[in-house]
């Protein structure tokens, strides 16, 4: 891809990006949705090869950040960079090239409803490369043994429990052997065992693979066990950043507060509205 | 009064809007179109699931369309003693007219809705999303296929509408009501025009309506809220402009062929 980067080190700039620790560098990003501010001049360092965690309350964008890193969402302000490049200045082509390098897993799972578990993880393959059946097949049932359904591959997703559409749709977000992987809510919605599955198979993939993990997540305690550095995300800034152990003792209320599982603090239990009193007195129109 | 001309300002804001764009959209497909040369089976995939699959329906309402114009057509011909022009009344009428809008109102119903609301659940269900994020344009892999499915398939099944209309007409007129084998031909041979009324009617009218269907139905689709309520007025949206849009092209097109 890059011969003269390789080849010909340019000493001018040592902190050649492509080498660089940090994978993804997100920089004074803003972001509105109508009104309302989700991001307001946050920054971020994703490093290379790691588990990074983004955790926070429900509503506080933590999917939003997983779309602009993914660019499929433009920021109002600020930069997205991820392995050197900034994603919303690329041109559609490039951005689709270098989305091959990533991979997502939905909350939903959003597997392809029409199509079988093999066809599903098969569908990144028959789409980009051109390798002969019997690869392919090899290629899949590896993928599908990664997350342990190699035996579940003719089902349909409709067919699934929560946990194993989740674990399918892993399978698929790998099959193109990405540089990344983002966990959007990985462990929402999923019963102890799947949890303790899904818990392992990221921490697996990140060991044995390299492969970078982006997880938001509202789990505390699932996501300290394996993340390596924690962001905390609230009120459209980052109010604290650290390992699950320098969180844990950390002084901010609102961290602490989040960590805690405290239903009131910082983050106030009440959506923002008129007082109690006055709302209760006033006659309906 | 001024709230009354404030609503109406909005709605005309909307539909503008909303025409805007669903042009911009248009111009996305157009340009997606060229990479379908290399995936010709997603085409051929998407004409069974439009086109083979509205048969059923296509030759059920053919069938009775043509026979009610062979008993009505009769009835009043026969007046006047001019039965034997019943072959040219069946066949002209349909071929000009009741077939490209008929077959091109009940395509809008069945696969027109269908479009919209697989294009809609995929969106809902995030696999538009997961798509994009494969490095898969959503645009080139499920809507481009499917819009030029339905401008092919528009054509074929308006053409097989009139076939089967004209037989309707043939087992009403021929066989129930005793006009001559013969003439009934032999006057749809004579006066029936390959320029005017085949090609203007079924060919030009056809593919006029299949395009203004699949833009709306996939645009509907790709736009929908992505709820199950926004997908449900999605379809109903499909449906509805559709059929207007459908009644009204074809007004405009009879006007500039047959004046």
């Amino acid at each position: 891809m890059r011969p003269h980067a390789t080849l010909k080190p340019d000493l001018a700039t040592p902190s050649d990006p492509t080498h660089s620790e940090t994978l993804v560098r997100i920089r004074d990003l803003h972001f509105r949705r109508g009104q309302r501010a989700i991001f307001d001049g946050i920054d971020l360092d994703i490093p290379r090869g790691r588990i990074t965690a983004i955790l926070g309350p429900s509503g506080t964008g933590k999917t939003t950040l997983l779309r602009l890193i993914g660019a499929q969402l433009a920021p109002a302000a600020g930069t997205v960079e991820v392995d050197g490049r900034d994603l919303h200045r690329l041109s559609l082509v490039e951005l689709y090239a270098h989305r091959k390098r990533m991979g997502m897993l939905f909350q939903s799972g959003a597997l392809l409803t029409d199509l079988t578990l093999f066809e599903n993880v098969a569908f990144p393959l028959r789409e980009h490369t051109r390798l002969p059946a019997s690869m392919l097949r090899s290629l899949v049932l590896m993928k599908l043994e990664m997350v342990g359904l190699r035996g579940a591959r003719d089902l349909y997703p409709r067919e699934l429990s929560g946990g194993m559409a989740r674990r399918a749709a892993l399978a698929r977000a790998i099959a193109l052997d990405p540089m990344m992987i983002l966990y959007d809510e990985p462990f929402s919605g999923q019963d102890p065992i799947s949890m303790g599955i899904l818990v392992r198979l990221i921490k697996q993939l990140n060991d044995a693979l390299g492969i970078t993990s982006v997880l938001v997540s509202h789990d505390v305690a699932e996501t300290c066990t394996i993340a390596d550095y924690i962001y905390v995300l609230s009120g459209a800034k980052i109010v604290g950043a650290g390992t699950p152990e320098e969180l844990r003792a950390a002084d901010s209320p609102t961290v602490r507060q989040f960590m805690g599982g405290l239903p009131d603090g910082p983050v106030p239990f009440h959506f923002p509205g008129k007082a109690y009193l006055d709302d209760l007195l006033e006659l309906p129109a | 009064m001024i709230a009354m001309l404030a609503s109406l300002g909005h709605r005309s804001l909307d539909f503008f809007k909303r025409l805007g764009r669903g042009s911009l959209f248009l111009l996305r497909v157009l340009a997606s179109l060229p990479s379908l040369a290399r995936r010709p089976g997603l085409v051929v995939k998407q004409i069974w699931a439009t086109g083979v699959l509205s048969l059923v329906i296509i030759v059920i309402s053919g069938a009775f369309v043509g026979m009610v114009l062979g008993l009505q057509g009769y009835n009043t011909l026969v007046t006047f003693g001019a039965e034997e022009s019943l072959g040219l009344v069946v066949a002209t009428s349909l071929l000009r007219e009741l077939g490209p809008v008929v077959a091109a109102l009940l395509f809008a119903g069945r696969a027109g809705t269908a479009l919209t609301a697989e294009i809609g659940f995929m969106k809902a269900t995030e696999q538009l999303s997961a798509m994009e994020m494969m490095a898969v344009d959503p645009m080139r892999r499920i809507v481009a296929p499917r819009f030029v499915a339905a401008i092919i398939a528009m054509p074929l099944l308006a053409a097989i509408f009139t076939a089967v209309g004209v037989l309707g007409g043939y087992f009403c007129g021929v066989g129930l009501l005793g006009v001559d084998d013969g003439s009934f031909w032999s006057q749809m041979q004579a006066k029936v025009l390959l320029i005017d009324d085949v090609v203007n009617g079924v060919v030009i009218k056809g593919l006029v309506f299949g395009a203004v269907i699949s833009w709306i139905a996939v645009f509907e689709g790709y736009d929908a809220i992505p709820t199950s309520e926004g997908v449900s007025s999605a379809t109903t949206r499909t449906v509805v402009h559709s059929s207007l849009a459908v009644l009204g092209l074809d007004f405009v097109l009879t006007g500039l062929m047959f004046n």
